[in-house]
């Protein structure tokens, strides 16, 4: 496509780093960042050489430094190292809050999409009795009940955030299954089975990809939002939300405690958010 | 500020001159960094236009007439940059004004009317405000004043109980009425000049009538009046010059005896040859379908035989819904037909008549709550989906909007490969090669195939969907709107290439239109509905000529004509061969 | 129309303005007419559309707070564990097994023994009389530890919802539709506040404006000045949810033919962007404040805990911690009751911004 027409063998380097270049910055280093704490999650023996429990008293409290990038908590153990050790948790967490929240949704968007207005009612209404509990107050319910863990971290952010998705789905469904090409189709003779089949799910699915890109970001935030305050995985973990809770008692001495583990959480959130606004677009730019 | 303007206003004479434009130029810079590029969207344009007249830029969709209107008033539009030798308008020179400047001639020197008036006026707010802010921009009058004024300018516009319209919203009012209240907002301040950009377009015809009265008054009381149209025939009824637009340039200009009745410019002339109309029943609409005829000599359009047996007959349809409130609509209300094989049925009606409901029945996607439809003699409503499931492939349609009608994970290929039988196309070979005759018979290329709709144009995205709806061999298609949403000449090609395939394939036509031209130039038969009802039906010949119901009437009066058939035309394209009466 | 189906589409259905043919089905969207179609019926008091509308919404409301409570009440009467032990253990702080001797007074007291109906019932009866029972933990009625406490957190919730909107709406009308450059900046920030987690913005404006700069004060304050950076807390990633969903309709409005008309009539583009296209642009923010609000209730539980601000946050967080279920129950059907009344306000607002609505 490019200007290459007169000389291609010449330039194909060229015309590689001119399709590099084509790559959007934004969308690229939050690709980056995903890549570190994928890494971290699973082999983070290779960003660290420190022991994330070793702990080393005379240390204690160290301000950020060459020595400790994130510095050191209360006993002298190396923050860096330890929000590099609690990726893995923590990535799971958001894993696991996430597909269980979009498994719910999916059911529940679809069956309230395709199932008439028997179905749809009783779920519509059900999710808005659902949306009068706020994500963190139905998962602190849920604690309240079960105790803190990380099973129930994971249920509880799971549950919370299920209605929100499940009425999008629901939304995408109906506004397929009223396009159009699925009129369209029913009109070339297609049974229903196939136009469900060949357009309504793929065509309503599709937003999903972009949606469960953002939801995972959303998921840890939630997570870590319940782990600071005292109601999710216990601190002596480096999971972030319980690096967080630890932390909290030293603030007004420490402000790193608080602010790095927040940071690898905003840095993760954010480069979801990134990457999910670029699938959007993209499957967006792809339709109109 | 207001005082230096008004000194570098020429003096009048007799017929002051308003607009003086020479060698215009627009263009936009769009892309960033390498992709930057600048689209050279008016070229060269001169215009002129005097007080008490009316100067007409007809164009079709992307010819730059509306950016031309909108750079008379300063809002070209972002990253525009303006040229110009000479740019006078009203007695300023416009080219040279700073922001300011402009907003004191907007609405004062210069009104400008837009489209439908829906969503051109604030939706939000009652119509009387927008008049007032309009008086309130160029500080006249107090609250009180202003608020009088614009009940004044409604009564003048000829919008009854002006006092209780202007405390409406514009989803309050008809069609017309708001359009009234939209020009009335523009003419406030008696400006001398009207630009109205499209402004009957999305009315019906019998509204469109009255708002082009209207225009014409104001016309005789002295402003000027630039009319933006795609339409010639509207633009024949009031335009005094007629500047014809094609890709950003002036192609031909001149009173719009000479333009619209001896055009000089092929264009022009394609243009005007283009519009369907009672003259151009029996003949092509474009040059290539005039051409194609003459060399193959193909047989020419005959008349159907009366006694030919009805595939599709509906009767005494009724389909009737509940609103919100508990109150029932009946939107189709006892309407029966008969569409004959290899016949046109044109059903044709203005908004809410309810023809798109009837074709709906039509097609089985909505079951009538009386009356049933027989296809081919046999039973199609109100029978099980299992059992129409076969007979589906029996009746297809085509739709106004062809892009939303495609699934946009598909490209062209895929869409009609779906809609092609696998019991009649077993082999995958068979199939790719019944995509590609598909394909060439309604003119689209191989390369077109593996495209996305989206990357079509709005012609080659209506040839698909006939494509589609040829693929299952149907023997009745439905068309509904299908060409309303075309520039002219596009939808000569279309209309053309219906006309070929249905000689070509025998095919039956429900052609559902609100364009009386188009239903005359395509149809045998026309049945005209209002509010449910088929208040006149019969063949094309006697509903256009010797109407009986007065609704008829009144929409065939109120159908802006352009009074002389492509062949009176000179020098008209003289090869014009006229094919209606010459068969057999 | 078409145009305009992009903003319509998040209204009910009478509210748009279809072509006759085009409003097929009257799906469950509430009461509604359609103006000047037919003669509309006898406006006696039953028919009215407005009033059997309020009447409607009013049962909607009190349906979603009853649901709410059986849920509540669900979760108590099915929780794993035996009640009456864990009021026990709650009261002597200590974990253990407990003797039916033990437990029978508790249970006649708190009428555990009875069957669920009954219960229920009786729950139902003392929610109706505004009793939520007693927290387990501090031996007082649930209302009166609320009542306690809920006065900051409500001025809390109103002041954050105040500072969102105020930041998106100059935000907004200050860089939507400017300069490519100005405007993906400013959508950009917008994302970024969105996607900030409460507690950490929190923790970053507590060490970086009252602990180093000193401005606002650490601990508490109830004043004015100890209200500010809690607020900015929440308000700042809810104003960049309004501004993403604001910016979208905003941009539309600025693309309607009504803002070129208005700028036609002479009206400069700011005009244009304050009296016409941001009254256009606030529905969907309008509709998120309703259930932001109830967010914000109780995301004030984070805020309140860093700023170590009074509040029901404590209140929550301790009772979750020691599993005060009617605390917390209590809590949650208090939250439900403001987010059904905020959406009832909201559809007030909704009627007022676009007029369109009221007949539908």
């Amino acid at each position: 496509m490019s200007t290459s027409t007169l000389n291609p063998s010449a330039n194909v380097p060229a015309a590689a780093w001119q399709r590099l270049r084509e790559v959007p910055l934004l969308p690229a280093v939050a690709a980056a960042v995903v890549l570190f704490f994928v890494l971290a999650a699973l082999t983070p023996h290779l960003l660290t050489s420190r022991d994330p429990f070793a702990i080393d008293l005379p240390n204690a409290l160290q301000a950020p430094s060459l020595a400790h990038p994130f510095g050191t908590d209360q006993s002298g153990r190396d923050l860096y190292t330890r929000v590099v050790y609690g990726t893995r948790e923590s990535l799971l967490i958001g894993l696991g809050a996430t597909g269980l929240s979009m498994a719910i949704a999916v059911v529940l968007g679809v069956v309230s999409g395709l199932g008439g207005k028997i179905f749809d009612g009783l779920i519509n209404r059900s999710l808005e009795v659902l949306f009068a509990f706020p994500v963190l107050l139905l998962a602190m319910l849920f604690v309240t009940v079960y105790g803190p863990s990380v099973t129930t971290q994971i249920v509880a952010v799971g549950l919370g955030t299920a209605p929100g998705y499940a009425r999008m789905i629901r939304g995408q469904v109906l506004a397929v299954k009223n396009s159009g090409y699925v009129e369209a189709a029913h009109a070339l003779g297609h049974s229903r089975w196939t136009v469900l089949r060949q357009h309504v799910f793929p065509n309503a699915m599709r937003p999903l990809v972009a949606v469960v890109t953002l939801g995972i970001g959303q998921s840890i935030v939630w997570a870590s939002g319940l782990a600071f305050l005292g109601l999710g995985v216990a601190p002596p973990s480096p999971e972030w939300g319980a690096l967080l809770d630890a932390g909290r008692m030293f603030i007004t001495r420490a402000w790193w405690l608080e602010v790095m583990p927040g940071l690898a959480i905003v840095a993760i959130a954010l480069a979801a958010t990134v990457l999910g606004h670029h699938l959007q677009k993209k499957l967006e730019g792809a339709r109109s | 500020m207001t005082a230096t303007l008004e000194q570098t206003a020429t003096a009048g004479t007799v017929r002051q001159e308003l607009l003086n434009v020479r060698n215009l130029d627009v263009s936009f810079s769009a892309g960033r960094g390498r992709n930057a590029r600048l689209n050279h969207v008016v070229k060269g344009v001169d215009l002129r236009l005097a007080a008490g007249e009316c100067l007409a830029i007809v164009g079709e969709s992307g010819s730059g007439k509306s950016v031309t209107a909108r750079t008379l008033v300063g809002l070209p539009g972002a990253n525009a940059a303006v040229q110009a030798e000479r740019l006078e308008l009203a007695g300023h020179q416009i080219g040279t004004l700073g922001e300011r400047q402009w907003r004191q001639l907007r609405g004062r020197d210069i009104g400008f009317v837009l489209q439908d008036a829906l969503v051109s006026l604030d939706p939000l707010r009652p119509v009387g405000k927008e008049i007032e802010e309009a008086l309130r921009l160029h500080g006249w009058g107090n609250r009180r004043s202003r608020a009088a004024k614009a009940v004044e300018l409604l009564a003048s516009v000829g919008v009854p109980q002006p006092e209780l319209r202007a405390g409406q919203r514009p989803d309050e009012l008809s069609g017309g009425l708001r359009q009234r209240a939209l020009i009335a907002s523009a003419i406030a301040l008696d400006p001398r000049i009207l630009i109205a950009d499209e402004p009957t377009t999305a009315l019906d015809v019998t509204v469109q009538a009255q708002i082009l009265e209207l225009l014409g008054r104001m016309k005789e009381r002295g402003t000027g009046i630039v009319l933006i149209s795609h339409d010639l025939s509207v633009v024949a009824t009031l335009a005094d010059h007629v500047a014809v637009m094609q890709g950003g340039s002036i192609v031909e200009q001149g009173p719009a005896r000479h333009v619209l009745y001896h055009p000089q410019h092929e264009y022009t002339q394609a243009l005007l040859d283009a519009i369907p109309s009672e003259h151009t029943k029996g003949t092509p609409l474009t040059k290539d379908g005039r051409a194609r005829i003459t060399a193959t000599s193909r047989r020419p359009r005959t008349a159907r035989p009366a006694d030919a047996p009805p595939v599709l007959r509906a009767e005494g349809l009724v389909k009737s819904y509940q609103g919100h409130d508990g109150a029932v609509r009946t939107v189709v209300d006892d309407v029966s037909f008969e569409l004959r094989a290899g016949e046109t049925l044109g059903i044709v009606g203005e908004s809410g008549s309810g023809k798109s409901t009837t074709a709906k029945i039509a097609l089985a996607m909505l079951e009538p709550d009386a009356g049933r439809v027989l296809l081919d003699g046999a039973a199609w409503t109100g029978i099980s989906t299992a059992a129409r499931r076969s007979r589906r492939r029996s009746v297809t349609v085509v739709y106004q909007d062809p892009l939303s009608s495609f699934d946009p994970r598909w490209n062209a290929e895929r869409i009609l490969l779906d809609a092609i039988s696998r019991r009649d196309f077993p082999g995958e070979a068979e199939r790719a090669a019944r995509v590609l005759e598909l394909a060439g018979q309604v003119g689209l290329q191989v390369e077109h195939l593996a495209k996305h709709p989206l990357q079509l144009s709005g012609g080659q995205r209506q040839r698909l969907a006939i494509a589609r709806a040829l693929a299952p061999e149907p023997e009745v298609i439905v068309l509904d709107e299908a060409v309303s949403a075309l520039d002219v000449s596009v939808q000569a090609q279309v209309l053309d290439l219906l006309t070929d395939l249905q000689q070509e394939l025998g095919l039956s036509y429900l052609f559902i239109s609100h364009d009386l031209g188009v239903i005359h130039h395509m149809s045998d038969r026309v049945l005209v509905m209002k509010d449910g009802r088929a208040v006149e039906q019969g063949s094309a010949e006697d509903v256009f000529n010797r109407p009986r119901h007065p609704y008829t009437r009144e929409l065939l009066a109120s159908l802006p004509k352009l009074g002389l058939a492509p062949g009176q035309r000179t020098p008209a394209a003289a090869a014009t061969p006229t094919i209606g009466g010459s068969s057999s | 129309m078409s145009t305009f189906n992009n903003v319509t589409g998040l209204l009910p259905k009478g509210a748009r303005n279809d072509g006759a043919g085009s409003t097929a089905g009257g799906g469950p969207g509430g009461a509604a007419s359609q103006p000047g179609r037919r003669p509309p019926r006898p406006n006696n008091l039953v028919t009215s559309p407005g009033l059997r509308r309020a009447a409607g919404r009013l049962l909607t409301a009190v349906g979603v707070v009853w649901a709410a409570a059986t849920f509540t009440f669900l979760i108590q009467a099915l929780l794993p564990g035996d009640r009456a032990t864990l009021l026990l253990n709650q009261l002597a702080g200590q974990v253990q097994q407990r003797t039916a001797a033990e437990l029978a007074p508790i249970n006649a007291k708190y009428g555990f023994d009875d069957p669920l109906i009954v219960q229920y019932f009786r729950f139902l009866a003392d929610l109706a009389t505004g009793n939520l029972g007693v927290s387990y933990q501090l031996h007082k009625p649930v209302t009166e530890v609320i009542g306690d406490q809920v006065g900051p957190t409500i001025g809390l919730t109103f002041a954050s919802l105040l500072v969102a909107w105020l930041i998106s709406a100059v935000v907004i009308v200050g860089t939507a539709r400017r300069s490519r450059a100005v405007s993906s900046v400013a959508s950009g920030l917008e994302a970024v506040a969105a996607g900030l987690p409460q507690y950490w913005l929190g923790v970053i404006l507590l060490v970086v404006f009252a602990l180093n700069l000193g401005w606002f004060p650490v601990v508490g304050g109830s004043g004015l000045a100890g209200l500010v950076l809690p607020a900015l807390t929440l308000g700042i990633p809810l104003a960049g949810f309004l501004g993403q969903v604001t910016r979208t309709e905003f941009e539309k409005g600025m693309d309607q033919p009504f803002a070129l008309s208005a700028r036609m009539r002479g009206m400069g583009d700011t005009g244009v962007r304050l009296r016409h296209v941001l009254r256009h642009s606030v529905l969907p923010g309008v509709t998120l404040s309703g259930w932001a609000l109830g967010s914000l209730f109780s995301g004030a539980v984070i805020a309140e805990s860093i700023f170590s601000r009074p509040g029901l946050g404590k209140v929550l967080v301790t009772a979750v911690n020691s599993r005060d279920l009617p605390v917390v129950c209590g809590i949650v059907i208090l939250i439900a009751a403001i987010y059904v009344l905020a959406n009832l306000l909201v559809d007030i607002a909704y009627t007022l911004i676009d007029p369109r609505l009221k007949n539908s």
